[in-house]
């Protein structure tokens, strides 16, 4: 045993150091100064970016709004065998917490008790406006004079979804699903499934803005890469031309393109192509999404493309010819295997844009081209729902996590190239 | 000189090449080379020895003339039809597939059975002994094997002519002169026709069966390397190939196979006349450093005394540069032998040699 350790025992340096401890004092200094250079940057994306996401997946699951204007109300509220109707000390914590609570506080609240069963929200609203003359109990009687809702049982049910501080029920509304009042999870109801029917449409149109710019932009990156420099340099402006406009003055522009009476229509109807009742229809639905995404979305396909295809040989090419191989062959065989690592990153880069996109489809999407990002945008300012917002964004990290794990193990994330 | 048609299996015939409309890259190129011979292009970078190739590998196309292989015109013909074989300089093996992988690209394309394939590769990889390597991808190979499995790429699918650009640019000197003695071994076992190029005088000498020497864009000379060496028949070619000691002068006098040349130190020499034509050409005599002799009793048609200005001891001989007929750098190369035992710098030596070793070549 000793010796075996004498004779592989660790090297050691001329001072009698182990060579592994002296390696590493040496590169320490280097290590040290390697985390300055980046702690700055480190620090941003910190501040700026983890702790946002944090905070979204926090939210995405957070259930504490109701608890801390009706805190009393929830304890006994505990106790309930949620049979019939509650207590009197039920009714009458609610109805003192109700009263002496801020409007406002009351209306964040009623938002989330809304989530839950429709119609809280404006049974508290009235009841606190009615509540202010009443003065002593019975408070069950009172309340439920003051409106016949405070004796549905289906209202006080409701409230059990909201004892726990975590909820998955913002989760479930993202995927067109919710809680029963016994906590069972089932469907939304017909008319208000609209999740996942814009998740597949978010998806089908992510899909078709990446195929489109892999069509359009493989054979224009393959130009790029093998023209002489100085008709190539010309060609990259060209290509590059819309990163240098507004985004807004380029969809603007697509607008005056594509709607029914705009240039491409009247454009057909001159020519007699198509007659002037059957112009197309190209704005305000997908096909206006796609088109305009795909236009302004096509320099994140083309730069990673072309810079893997610049690195690859010309004499690739020329070897498959000589060896005897057609030229079709040969570009199938040989060149594009090789320029795989750009299609991989150039589809990954637009795929991860699009399916998050929402200044496009918002503006050129009408009913019809409306994604995921724009309801989040809707819920974040119109209805507030924060908690949805947030599970729906991590939903699609989520996805974008899956997709990057599947990428990874099915081309191998190395093989991924920028430049 | 001209071969008939028949034996030459390779012929360019009045070829031009220009790239741009403005320059010509490759001046009327007439050129025929017989089947089985190994034949090298030689010339500094730049002098159009790639062109040459390219166009008979036909990936450029001829400005004017016509390369006809084994007797037919070959212009119209695309690359993957001509059956060349050819080895690049960067190796250009495909990255995304094994070597095994690379062997069989062309005999697949072929639409070769299997089993037919797999034996052919087989065989490839013994030739250039990597048998063990055939499920390695060529990055994970050092660059000999690189440029081997190269070679056996450009032969495995069995073509009348291989085409060979500086093969062995990228490999250091040792591997260098052992790849030179594979291919030159390959090429006597299997008698191909070998059309190489390179820039490298020395390895031209070691292979080839001939040497046509480029410069800008023309052949200079083209014959087998000893006479390329002992009867350089410009100074181009001279200066090229060998070490080459030159004596600038005017020729004074012509008579017959021989002539004199008179420097402007005012010294006679003697020479064979090859590239002058008039009595006050200007000329540059070439004489190769080991046909000097040193304080020799011999009576040589060229004698004259020569100041030691330097003596580099190199073991089986010592090269010394000495100053004769007003030129300061003129080498003489000395066995190490007892009888210069005592030569010294700043002593004065004779120095003799034959008119027929001396050439009188033109002046650039
Ligand atoms: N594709 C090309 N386009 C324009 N000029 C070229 C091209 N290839 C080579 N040349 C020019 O032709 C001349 C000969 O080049 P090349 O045949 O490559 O010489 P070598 O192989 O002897 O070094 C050079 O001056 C070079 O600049
Ligand atoms: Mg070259």
């Amino acid at each position: 045993m000793n010796q075996s350790q004498t004779s592989t025992g660790p090297i050691l340096t001329t001072d009698g150091i182990p060579l592994k401890v002296s390696l590493k004092k040496a590169e320490r200094i280097n290590k040290i100064r390697a985390f300055l250079l980046v702690l700055p940057l480190l620090a941003f994306i910190l501040i700026t970016f983890l702790v946002p996401i944090g905070d979204m997946l926090a939210r995405s699951v957070d259930d504490r709004q109701i608890n801390t204007v009706f805190p009393k109300t929830f304890e006994v509220y505990k106790k309930w065998d949620r049979q019939g109707l509650p207590s009197e000390e039920v009714y009458k914590t609610m109805f003192f917490e109700l009263k002496n609570s801020e409007g406002y506080a009351v209306g964040k609240a009623s938002t989330r008790m809304n989530y839950s069963k429709s119609g809280w929200k404006s049974l508290l609203k009235k009841s606190k406006r009615k509540f202010k003359k009443i003065e002593e109990g019975p408070f069950k009687e009172k309340m439920i004079a003051t409106d016949k809702k405070w004796a549905d049982p289906e209202y006080w049910l409701a409230l059990g979804q909201m004892v726990d501080p975590t909820t998955m029920g913002y989760y479930l509304n993202a995927v067109d699903l919710k809680y029963d009042s016994s906590k069972n999870i089932v469907q939304q109801k017909e008319n208000r499934r609209i999740y996942n029917k814009t998740w597949i449409k978010t998806f089908k149109v992510s899909l078709l803005v990446t195929l489109f710019c892999l069509l359009l932009g493989y054979p224009i990156s393959y130009l790029l890469a093998t023209l002489p420099m100085k008709y190539s340099n010309l060609l990259m402006i060209c290509v590059l031309l819309p990163f240098w406009t507004s985004l807004l003055v380029r969809t603007v522009a697509w607008m005056v393109m594509l709607q029914q009476k705009g240039v491409l229509n009247n454009l057909l109807v001159m020519s007699n192509l198509i007659a002037d009742e059957n112009r197309f229809q190209l704005m305000y639905n997908q096909t206006a999404v796609v088109i305009v995404m795909t236009q302004i979305l096509l320099p994140f396909m083309v730069l990673p493309l072309y810079s893997v295809m610049k690195t690859i040989s010309p004499t690739y090419m020329r070897a498959a010819l000589n060896l005897g191989a057609s030229p079709m062959h040969a570009f199938y065989k040989i060149y594009m295997p090789n320029s795989v690592p750009g299609v991989s990153a150039g589809c990954l880069l637009v795929f991860i844009i699009a399916i998050g996109y929402y200044i496009t489809p918002e503006l050129v999407g009408g009913k019809d081209g409306q994604m995921v990002g724009n309801w989040i945008a809707y819920h974040l300012k119109t209805t507030l729902n924060w908690g949805l917002c947030a599970s729906l964004g991590a939903i699609l990290l989520a996805m974008m996590t899956v997709l990057y794990w599947a990428y990874n193990k099915i081309v191998g994330i190395e093989n991924i190239k920028l430049g | 000189m001209r071969m008939s048609q028949k034996d030459s299996f390779v012929k360019f015939e009045k070829v031009d090449k220009s790239y741009d409309g403005e320059i010509l890259v490759v001046k009327d190129l007439n050129l025929d080379v017989p089947k089985g011979e190994f034949l090298t292009m030689l010339g500094p970078s730049g002098s159009g020895k790639t062109t040459v190739l390219m166009m008979l590998a036909g990936f450029e196309t001829p400005t004017s003339g016509e390369i006809y292989l084994d007797g037919n015109p070959i212009s119209s013909i695309p690359p993957n039809k001509r059956g060349i074989g050819m080895v690049f300089q960067n190796y250009a093996l495909f990255p995304h597939m094994t070597v095994k992988e690379n062997l069989a690209f062309p005999l697949e394309v072929r639409k070769m059975q299997k089993s037919e394939i797999d034996e052919k590769v087989g065989n490839a990889l013994a030739m250039v002994e990597l048998q063990d390597f055939g499920n390695r991808m060529p990055l994970q190979l050092s660059g000999g094997q690189q440029q081997r499995v190269a070679l056996a790429r450009s032969l495995v699918f069995e073509p009348r002519l291989v085409l060979m650009d500086e093969p062995l640019g990228a490999l250091d000197k040792n591997l260098r002169e052992q790849m030179q003695y594979e291919i030159k071994h390959i090429h006597e076992k299997i008698g191909i026709t070998v059309v190489y190029v390179t820039h490298d005088q020395s390895e031209a000498l070691t292979m080839s069966n001939r040497i046509a020497v480029f410069n800008d864009g023309k052949i200079q000379q083209i014959s087998s390397p000893d006479i390329l060496y002992e009867k350089p028949n410009s100074s181009f070619v001279a200066q090229f190939i060998g070490e080459n000691n030159q004596l600038k002068g005017k020729v004074k006098s012509i008579n017959g196979e021989n002539c004199i040349v008179t420097t402007e130190s005012g010294d006679d020499i003697h020479a064979l006349k090859i590239n002058v034509n008039n009595n006050g050409d200007g000329s540059l005599v070439s004489l190769r450093p080991e046909r000097v002799a040193i304080n020799s009793s011999e009576n040589f048609e060229n004698n004259f005394d020569a100041k030691v200005k330097e003596l580099i001891y190199l073991g089986d001989h010592i090269r010394s540069r000495v100053e004769v007929c007003g030129n300061d750098q003129f080498i003489v190369k000395i066995p190490n032998s007892y009888k210069e035992a005592n030569l010294k710098e700043g002593s004065t030596v004779k120095l003799s040699w034959k008119a027929s070793d001396s050439r009188a070549l033109d002046l650039n």
